[in-house]
């Protein structure tokens, strides 16, 4: 499933490891978490390898799965303290990071409720809460965000940029560019188990190279006429347009418009691209799936 | 916190878990705690009068009823087991490094207490009814023994079963012929009253001598052949379920 995947997380960091769904993410975590033993190679999790010193590791780390694993008979409360006696924490101690938790996660209304009744958003924040009980210096999240509504994604987002600022390490999945722009400092592209590409968002968005200009016309003939003119192009029938290579600048765009019009050709809207990270990930991931993209 | 006391310590945190979950689940303190007393009436006022078993039907079906006390709450935990297998809360655990002997210990205490709590029930109802019993204080503490081991095997043997079972909503069903057969032994009529093959087989199942050792023994006559068979069989199941369980659990988590 997974091949050749060299990663090096400095501690402190948010690293994001992007994928369309089915790349690989889920399982990269779970070797990296001691969940999965790999078949070869060596993860060192903080100085410990994951494969021989499996409780070293577990007793460092923290994981938030993709799916909320929260108990629902449970409620708010006692979900943290069960967290808190697994984690044999002294009884005030526990009481008081419980607390804490639910202060901070804005769960206090909530906490003599059982989980079964939370929203996803509140799920995903009880989940992480549960994680953070026992103080992890380093922490998995796996698509901490998928299914969340805007607002509930921001706070998410604030979270993990809080827990950075506390001098936590996030290793983060997500299908979602945008996320990973905002929160990682470095990034990986997983395609089908091969990494792809590696950097920080802005090397990543240079490795997409050139802006490029996109005319929509109303008919396939408008469109077929201005394929024909425009060398180089490269067209969508589906959505009527077409993707003209082009620097973005005043000059190119002015010749471009003035060969349009040279031979008649009217499209119905004009508009200048520069590359971000979804074009990054379109070009670099063969079979990204329209799903991913819609995030 | 000591290396050797933790996995007791987990082991009380998950009973206390999985209790609360029995506690708060409607479906499960119906079928477990009332659904039993609710047999004992059909059985006593609807059929009882029609079986002629030769004494008070309440004197013949307690012992049984005792049985279905254990069974009936078995689904619950078949569903739990499994329900924590497969919606990610075990991969928690395994990160948090709980004792693994406690995830699986957990459930079966927690079983073993509600079947305390539901043989109490159907003991105090069969009273309630009419029951009488000239069994001494020590055959009553054997009857608990019996009745302890029956729920113990019945625990391991379930917790097994729903660990094997694919999804939450097939392990339910995985118990079900843990409900039928008691029905199929001597628990509600005497095995002698059944037809051809399906006496024999009443005769040689494990619920059978469990429920003979309890009749004997609440009747003041015990039987140390029944007692043996009956202890046998629970040894036997409990080793089979906590080896399944054990071997599943280690490839499923």
């Amino acid at each position: 499933m997974l091949d050749g995947i060299d990663l090096d997380v400095h501690a402190g960091t948010v690293f994001s490891l992007l994928g369309p769904n089915g790349a690989g993410k889920t399982t990269t975590v779970n070797v990296l978490t001691t969940l999965m033993k790999a078949d070869s190679g060596t993860v060192h999790i903080a100085g410990h390898d994951v494969a021989t010193e499996a409780r070293a590791v577990r007793a460092l780390i923290g994981v938030t799965g993709q799916f909320a694993a929260v108990d629902d008979l449970l409620t708010g409360q006692e979900n943290l303290q069960l967290m808190a006696d697994l984690h044999h924490l002294r009884a005030g101690e526990g009481k008081r990071v419980v607390t804490s938790l639910l202060e901070r996660f804005d769960l206090v209304e909530s906490a003599e409720k059982m989980a079964a009744t939370y929203s996803g958003g509140m799920r995903r924040k009880l989940d992480l809460a549960m994680t953070l009980v026992t103080r992890p210096q380093i922490i998995f999240l796996d698509e901490p965000t998928t299914g969340l509504d805007p607002r509930s994604r921001r706070t998410m987002w604030n979270i993990v940029r809080e827990l950075a600022a506390d001098g936590v390490t996030v290793f983060l999945t997500t299908q979602n560019l945008d996320e990973a722009d905002q929160l990682a400092g470095r990034i990986a592209v997983l395609d089908q188990g091969h990494l792809v590409a590696e950097g920080t968002p802005g090397e990543l968005k240079r490795l997409v190279p050139g802006s490029h200009v996109r005319l929509q016309f109303t008919d396939v003939l408008e469109l077929d006429a201005a394929a024909r003119v425009l060398t180089g192009s490269t067209r969508d029938d589906e959505d009527l347009a077409l993707r003209v290579p082009s620097d973005g600048k005043a000059k190119s765009l002015r010749a471009l418009l003035d060969r349009l019009g040279e031979h008649s050709i009217d499209a119905e809207e004009f508009s200048v691209h520069t590359p971000d990270l979804d074009d990054v990930f379109l070009a670099l991931t063969s079979h990204a799936s329209t799903e991913a993209i819609a995030q | 916190m000591s290396a050797t006391s933790a996995p007791l310590t987990d082991s009380r945190i998950m009973l206390r878990r999985n209790f609360k979950h029995i506690l708060r689940n409607p479906v499960t303190i119906f079928n477990g705690a009332l659904m039993p007393v609710v047999l004992m009436l059909l059985l006593v006022y609807v059929f009882g009068a029609a079986f002629n078993v030769g004494e008070h039907y309440i004197q013949y079906a307690t012992p049984g009823l005792i049985l279905l006390a254990i069974t009936y709450g078995l689904s619950a935990t078949a569903v739990s087991v499994n329900s924590d297998m497969t919606k990610g809360i075990i991969n928690r655990f395994k990160v948090m490094n709980v004792s693994r002997g406690a995830v699986l210990t957990g459930h079966v205490l927690a079983t073993m207490l509600g079947s305390t709590i539901a043989i109490a029930v159907i003991i105090g109802m069969a009273f309630a009814l009419g029951f009488r019993s000239p069994a001494t204080p020590l055959d009553w503490l054997a009857a608990i023994g019996i009745a302890a081991a029956a729920a113990f095997a019945a625990a391991w043997i379930t917790v097994a079963l729903g660990m094997a079972a694919r999804t939450p909503e097939s392990a339910g069903l995985t118990v079900v012929p843990l409900l039928l057969l008691p029905f199929l032994s001597s628990a509600i009529v005497p095995a002698a009253k059944m037809g051809q093959g399906v006496r024999q087989f009443a005769e040689y199942q494990p619920f059978t001598p469990i429920i003979e050792s309890l009749r004997g023994l609440l009747a003041g006559t015990p039987s140390g052949g029944y007692a043996a068979a009956a202890l046998a069989w629970c040894a036997g199941i409990a080793l089979v379920g906590y080896l399944w369980s054990r071997a599943t659990f280690s490839r499923r988590a």
